[in-house]
């Protein structure tokens, strides 16, 4: 194992966060600030308490989670697409590593990033709205799974395109959408039993379901379906990543 | 002999069904500089980029210092730096941190000593601190000199490093090119400039549409397909070559006020240019008076420009 070359790759990637402060963390920081004033502040007093939470300690999860997957994806995506954009690519794949340091080094990194944000944005949340944990191991476990699998996911995406539109275009026409609709603002209790179902197709309500379960011990439908369907999303990119790196798709000619 | 790399067989056909190399037969021997030479697209880079792992193989075999590229390729990459042929730098990082950066890559401990002379030695280390992108071409070129070098290997590939570099950086790349050959690293550049490779090359390899087509040691070459062109110009018109040299290699110019000898370089070295006395002699005795006696040698991209045409 070249430790060594993962560290490199890993301080290199965490480094280029430092550079773009402001894109990474500053910017998701204030959007979700201002969830908070708009719907905790403003438009949450007049809200019915969900499940006993009021509004806007409910929806304190799912913002988190909006964040941290959106940045997850595009950290990783990016990371990985500037290299192969600019050309720099050759000297990792002309170095002595192999395909699991370089995904450690390039996912480890975004993955840190997301929880790092994940904290940050739990911080503020906190000075807007005052709640307590409920289950704060699991809080922290779900925020490391979730990020760790949708920077793989990030990863995937940034082999795969080959402009800088389908970079964004992921996260912000598939992701965002799924998790506004993933109940970040509702419980899906709360849908009438057409949607409900419906709703049930998308992945994100599980991870919004089993987040805010840590949080408050409320669920919708559970926290042992949310974690299987977490791993399962895990192993799956893991077992794309792999079958990518053996075949040198994109990467090598 | 003791080859540092050696490659058998090899081929490559791109997805789009080109046939880049077709079948490669070349080693390198340990401490040498080795210049590959052919003309645009003739699988030069290619070449490279298998070696080093940039590009798959379709076929063949390829071992760095008995490593196999593909079986043992840690073992392998290990003992190659490449600098590309393409500028790529990561433009927002600073020339000491990506050059940190490269020797952490390949698994080397950190040594800032080591780095330090690289940056000196390249002269950049007054521009360490400074970002990549404000640097001109020349440099961006010297600090992937840095990056390739930073991991002390023992093999190094230059992918045309001397493409946009001018006249003064260029003797000092070459410089240091020398003192790595003298450290002991083992060294195989690809260049345009035909003259470079006459300069610095111990063996000269020539690939045309992704075969090689010629490998040999540089003197032997010159010797082998150069040529010595001796032009005498007469003060006066000769109307035909003068007879009892008619077995020299003489022509006489259409003016007929000059006679040029041309012989291959192997007979110029053997005869010590006994034909030469010769024809002097004869055209003094004929009272033949000139004016000036010229001699020119064929220069290494003669014997490219030749070698190459021939294959078109
Ligand atoms: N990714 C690719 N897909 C298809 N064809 C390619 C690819 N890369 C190179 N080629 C083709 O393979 C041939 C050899 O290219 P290569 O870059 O090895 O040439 P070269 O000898 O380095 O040329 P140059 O002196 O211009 O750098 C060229 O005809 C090129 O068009
Ligand atoms: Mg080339």
């Amino acid at each position: 194992m070249n430790y060594s070359a993962v560290r490199a790759i890993y301080l290199f990637e965490l480094a280029r966060t430092w550079r773009t402060l402001f894109q990474s963390i500053a910017s998701p920081v204030l959007s979700t600030a201002l969830y908070f004033i708009v719907f905790g502040g403003a438009i949450g007093p007049r809200m019915q308490p969900i499940d006993g939470v009021p509004f806007a300690a409910f929806i304190v999860p799912g913002l988190i989670l909006l964040a941290v997957l959106t940045e997850s994806v595009s950290n990783a995506s990016f990371g990985i697409y500037l290299p192969r954009f600019t050309g720099t690519i050759y000297e990792i794949l002309s170095a002595p590593v192999s395909a699991f340091e370089v995904l450690l080094g390039f996912v480890g990194a975004a993955a840190t990033k997301s929880v790092l944000l994940g904290l940050i944005i739990f911080a503020t949340a906190r000075l807007f709205v005052s709640f307590e944990l409920v289950h704060p191991f699991w809080s922290f476990g779900f925020l490391v799974l979730i990020s760790v699998t949708f920077a793989l996911f990030g990863f995937i995406l940034g082999l795969w395109a080959d402009g800088f539109e389908k970079l964004q275009i992921i996260p912000l026409m598939v992701i965002s959408p799924l998790t506004f609709l993933g109940g970040t603002f509702y419980s899906i209790d709360m849908l009438p039993p057409l949607w409900r179902n419906v709703a049930l197709f998308n992945p994100i309500v599980y991870l919004v379901d089993s987040f805010r379960w840590a949080f408050y011990g409320i669920a919708a439908v559970g926290p042992a379906i949310s974690l299987a369907l977490t791993l399962t999303m895990l192993v799956t990119c893991i077992v794309v990543v792999v079958v990518i790196f053996k075949t040198g798709y994109r990467l090598r000619t | 002999m003791d080859n540092v790399l050696s490659v058998e067989k090899l081929t490559k056909t791109y997805a789009t069904g080109f046939a880049a190399l077709k079948g490669v037969d070349l080693s390198i021997r340990r401490g040498e500089i080795f210049a590959l030479l052919g003309p645009n697209g003739a699988g030069k880079t290619t070449l490279i980029g298998i070696v080093c792992g940039l590009v798959r193989a379709s076929g063949g075999k390829v071992t760095v210092d008995g490593f196999d590229i593909a079986q043992d390729y840690r073992s392998a990459r290990k003992k190659i730096g490449l600098v590309p042929q393409e500028l790529a730098t990561n433009m927002f990082e600073t020339v000491w941190n990506t050059t940190v950066f490269s020797r952490g890559l390949f698994g080397k401990k950190a040594n800032p000593a080591y780095v330090e002379k690289v940056l000196r030695d390249l002269s950049l280390w007054d521009k360490k601190d400074d970002n990549i992108r404000a640097l001109s071409g020349g440099m961006k070129r010297r600090v992937l000199i840095a990056k390739a070098l930073a991991h002390e290997p023992e093999i190094l590939f230059l992918d045309e490093p001397t493409a946009g570099v001018d006249v003064e950086l260029r003797r000092d790349m070459w410089e240091m090119v020398r003192k790595l050959r003298e450290s002991g690293v083992t060294i195989i550049l690809t260049t345009h400039y035909i003259e470079e490779a006459e300069d610095m090359a111990d063996r000269i390899g020539v690939i045309d549409k992704g075969e090689i087509i010629l490998v040999e040691e540089k003197h032997a070459l010159m010797r082998r397909l150069g040529q010595t062109r001796v032009c005498v110009s007469l003060t006066r018109k000769l109307d035909a070559i003068p007879d009892g040299l008619f077995d020299l290699p003489l022509t006489l110019s259409p003016d007929g006020k000059s006679l040029s000898f041309t012989q291959a370089g192997e007979e110029a070295e053997r005869g010590k240019d006994a034909g030469l006395a010769r024809l002097l002699k004869n055209l003094l005795a004929r009272g033949v008076d000139f004016a000036s006696v010229q001699s020119s040698q064929s220069s290494l991209e003669d014997i490219f420009i030749d070698l190459v045409g021939k294959s078109r």
